[in-house]
Parts: structure tokens; sequence; C-alpha cells
């Protein structure tokens, strides 16, 4: 049951819906009524990308087809998926191997420029032993589209795996990432954080399995919706029998600034081993009255001060990315995103 | 300067002030002391437009200008500042980054330039040097983990920032040492200006030692009962509030 089975063979009903309990709250079948035609090929110029003058080495799709590609797998590399068809369809799959002791920064982007597309993206990612990947997403949707980007992640021993997603939503939007975790000392952070607005929707759905001794997991994902927009956290810890002294913390935190917003939260673990250190953490709830009079005291507009205390809010994930200048291109854009001028 | 006339207003469906009447002139420095309950706080909120204070009869003025029907932002770029009894913690939000973005607020809503950034920054060491306050502290989350001292020098520091025309002190007193009250109070006497117009307000005496007032009005049961110069400060912390507010109910 997955988009991109239902993009290569036309059948609507291969579309997951909300009769599956992991699609429940991003429901495709109930949505699409017809698949858009395949998106044609893109001549012509491919603007730059929001990680621009960051990376080495750069691999594009434009419309579901490979335009550029760089074979490169350490240093830093840019990872691009640009829609330029209005009401098209476009899948794209990727294969990436950070080989043994390697270090890779990925900046990836999912950059929607066309209206109503519907977007498959399937990605699949291999960590070698001691190697070590950052992968940044920034996906900003058009607030027609629908789109679907699911990662599967393995481990080997010692690797370092840390993971930030940062989305505005979409019509209907899903970001998918199933991590295999041998513990072996393997390390695992997985952040997100999520701004919607208007009537966009965001699925910020998690899967680490944690199958061997010794493995770290940290998770945190914040999020704020406003007007009628919708977020979802899906968030699933697996440690499976044997996988002893797994230290996993799971935090998903959210505003809801207004009446007509909506977030589903499901954090999940499953624990099958006796000795481990497991935590989850969820809150949701709207911004300090006091705190906003506090700043309304001190002559900061309502609107400023909502959109000052999420910057800030929402900061505490942009702090945890550790590539610089790809951090600073996150708190650009969540300021950007929330209209404030710090 | 402020000019509050017959001032009524309610928390939900309880009258908590029933009449209240001031004017306090540019240059003055006004106290008002009361027992708990009286609608001091209350007062302070008013005035500054928290939500869930509703007036139901009167008027406050600031130089001539109703400020009752303004949104609390607009009534702080008219000048009017209120140092909370308890400061509000803004983790994420650096002293300096909150204070650069009240001024400039207020500056663009007065039709005023924004402050540059270097300009900004020169100011701020010049005014925190003067508070004792470490400029480390201000690159830090507003408030976070500081102590009761700190956070009212910390209201003071933003006070001597904004540089308002009228300061309303709500129990700047409580929770400090008598150092950390010396610092604040010397503190807010070197805003005492013949512009600018001051209302203390406070429980104790003691920080009218510091902060000499020329009024003292008592308030109780929300209603302004007596009022006197700083021997009526005295003469409460004496005689308690019940003799006063009992000779004059």
């Amino acid at each position: 049951m997955t988009l991109s089975t239902a993009l290569k063979t036309g059948d609507l009903s291969a579309l997951p819906s909300r009769r599956d309990e992991d699609w429940r709250w991003t429901d495709l079948r109930g949505l699409l009524k017809t698949l858009p035609p395949v998106a044609p090929a893109h001549d012509g110029e491919v603007p730059a990308g929001p990680f621009a003058g960051l990376a080495d080495a750069e691999t594009v799709f434009v419309n579901g087809r490979r335009v550029a590609a760089s074979d490169a797998a350490s240093g830093v590399v840019a990872l691009r998926f640009v829609a330029l068809a209005d009401k098209a369809s476009q899948g794209a799959s990727h294969a990436l191997v950070v080989k043994p002791g390697e270090s890779l920064v990925l900046l990836e982007s999912h950059e929607g420029r066309a209206g109503a597309y519907v977007s498959d993206v399937v990605l699949d990612i291999a960590v070698g032993e001691g190697a070590s990947l950052e992968r940044i997403v920034l996906v900003d949707d058009e607030a027609e589209a629908v789109n679907v980007v699911t990662a599967d992640v393995i481990l080997a021993p010692g690797a370092k795996f840390a993971q930030t997603v940062l989305t505005s939503g979409a019509r209907r939007q899903r970001i998918e990432t199933r991590v295999r975790h041998p513990g072996a000392h393997a390390q695992v952070r997985l952040d997100g954080a999520y701004l919607l607005d208007a009537q966009r929707h965001a699925d910020l759905t998690s899967v680490v399995t944690h199958s061997g001794l010794d493995g770290v997991t940290s998770q945190l994902t914040k999020g704020m919706v406003t007007d009628q927009a919708r977020g979802v956290f899906q968030g699933r810890i697996v440690v499976e029998k044997g996988a002893d002294q797994t230290d996993a913390r799971m935090g998903h935190h959210a505003l809801i600034l207004s009446d007509k917003a909506e977030i589903d939260a499901k954090p999940e673990l499953l624990i099958f081993a006796d000795d481990v250190s497991c935590a989850h953490g969820n809150t949701i709830g709207a911004l300090d009255d006091e705190v906003l009079f506090y700043a309304k005291q001190r002559g900061i507009p309502e609107a400023d001060a909502k959109a000052m205390l999420t910057v800030a809010f929402v900061g505490e994930v942009i702090e945890r990315i550790e590539h610089e200048g790809a951090r600073e291109v996150a708190a650009a854009w969540v300021a950007r995103k929330l209209g404030s001028e710090a | 300067m402020l000019s509050i006339k017959n001032l009524h207003a309610r928390v939900e469906d309880k009258p908590i002030l029933k009449g209240v009447t001031l004017d306090v002139p540019a240059g003055e420095v006004h106290a008002i002391m009361g027992p708990n309950g009286a609608g001091k706080s209350t007062l302070s909120y008013v005035l500054t437009g928290r939500d869930g204070y509703e007036v139901t009869e009167g008027s406050a003025t600031l130089n001539g200008e109703d400020v009752l029907s303004l949104e609390p932002n607009e009534r702080a770029a008219k000048g009017l500042f209120l140092s909370f009894q308890y400061p509000l913690e803004i983790p994420g939000v650096p002293a300096l980054t909150f204070i650069r973005t009240a001024l400039n607020a207020q500056r663009r809503a007065r039709g005023e330039d924004e402050i540059a950034a270097p300009a900004f920054l020169k100011l701020a060491k010049e005014k925190a040097a003067a508070l004792k306050i470490d400029f480390e502290m201000l690159k830090r989350g507003l408030n976070v983990g500081f102590s009761g001292g700190e956070k009212k020098r910390m209201e003071i520091f933003q006070m001597s920032m904004l540089s308002p025309k009228f300061l309303i002190l709500d129990e700047t007193d409580s929770g400090l040492d008598i150092d950390a009250l010396k610092i604040v109070s010397e503190g807010v006497n070197a805003l005492r200006s013949p512009e600018r117009g001051m209302l203390v307000i406070t429980h104790y005496q003691r920080l009218l030692d510091h902060i000499k007032p020329d009024k003292v009005h008592v308030l109780a049961a929300g209603r302004i009962v007596a009022s006197g110069g700083p021997e009526l400060a005295l003469q409460l912390e004496a005689e308690g509030y019940d003799r006063i507010v009992g000779a004059a109910a």
C-alpha cells in the first residue's frame, strides 16, 4: 500500500487509506480520485536550491527525472527533488551508501514550484561501520501538492545517523523514516520541525528498530499549527529481544495557535528487551498568555510576539543541526515561514 | 501626565476597582500602598491592558490621550511601562533580542527609525554596566534561571533601554534582599526626570526609603482612601493598614 506502487501501476486501490492503521491520519485514497499524468521532462534552467553554495556536489531530480548526478558519498552533498510541472505526478528513487569510516552531510531539499503535483520519493540509505551521515531535509511544498517521502536507513555497527526534517506541509504530505538500528554503539538522532498554516497537512512518521546491544536513539520533534492546519506525529521505537542497554528518548512538543488547527500524535515504545532505558514525552499546548502579555506590554505587537515565541520554541530543534551552514539556512527558513524579523 | 478618573474595573464578574481617581503630574513619583486584595495589581493591569480586566466606568489618560482603548503594545509605544511583580521567563529568546525587538516595534509605532545594531549594543553595554549586569547574561534566554533579584534588575534594565515616559512599578521590592533593593532603587532613581512620572505600587514602606515619593496614596477595597506626603507611608508602617483604612471607611 504505497503511493509509489499506485504511480507505477496506475492502480488507485494501492493507495494507503484511513483503514491502514499507520495511515489513518494521512488518507491518500480518499483524497486522490484520479492520478495526474506523469510529469514531462523539463529542459531549461533549474532555479537554485535552498542549500545553494553549501554543497561540494549535487544530485538533482526534476519532475521525477534525474538531471544531474554525483556519486560523491562523503563531504557535503546536495540532493534535490524539484517539481516544476503542475497537475502532474512524479516518482523518484535514489540509493546512497556511506562507506565505512566516511562522513557525509546530505542537504536534501524538496522544492515544489508548480501547484498541484503528486510526488513520491523513495530513498535507500546505508551507513557503513563507523561512518556518519547527517541528513537535513527541507520540504517546501506547494499548498495544493501531495508529497510522500520515504527513507529506509540501515546502519552498521558504530555508525552515526542524524536527521532533521523541516517542513511547512502540503495539501497532504508524509515524511517517513525507517531506521534499522543494530545497537553496537551506533547512534541515531532523529529530529523534525513542522510549521503549518492555512489548510496544510504534514505527517512525520518514524520507526526506529533496535536489534542489538548498546544502541542510542534521541528523537526531538517540535511543531506549530495554526488556521485549519493539521500536524501528525507518529514515532515508534522498537527494542527487539536482546537489544539490551538500549538508550532511547523521544520527545514531541507542539503548539496549537488556533481553535481549528489539529495535531494527532502517536508516540510508541515497543520494548521486548529487559535492560533498557527508554522514555517519551509528548506535549501539545498553546502559547502562554502571561508571556504574550509581557511581550506586548514591552511594545511587541501580538503577531510578532507569537512569531518570536514560536521561533524560540522550534529553535531547540534547529540548534541540534551540526552542520553550521545548514543550521543557518534552517534558522532563516523558520524565521521566514513565521514572518519573524529575528 | 497620568490622569485616572473614577476608574471602575472588574475581573470576571467581580468588581475590583470601584472609582479610583488619581493624578500623577510629570516629574513626580507617587506611591500606592494598600493591604493585600486592595486592587493594587489590578490597577497596574488595567492601565496596561491585560486581557480579563474589564473597565466598566471611568477613564485613564496619558498626557491627555486615552490609553484604555489601545492595545497593550500601543500603550507601551505611547510610553507606558509596567515593571512586573513576577517577570516572565522566555526560553530561547535572548534578553538582547527581546529588548531590541521591543524597542524597534515601539519606534516603528511612533514613526521613528529603527535603532541600528551597533548603536543598540553600545547603549546596552552602558546600561548593563550601570546596573551591574553581566553582559553575557543578556545573551541567554530572558530571565531563564535568574534569581528574583536578577529578574528585577532585568526589568530596570529594560526600562532604561526603552526609556518610557511613565513607569509603573508593581511590588518591585518583593523578593529582593537589601543589596538588590539598593541596586534596583538606584536604577529607578536614575530614571527620575522632570518629564517622567512614576507610580510605585508597594505593600511595604521599605522601598520608599530608597525611592522617595512625592505623594503617597492608600488603596483599599478598590478606592483611594487616603492621600498625603511621604509621612503617610511611615504612619502606615507604624500603625498598620487597619487603622487608616478603618478611619476612612
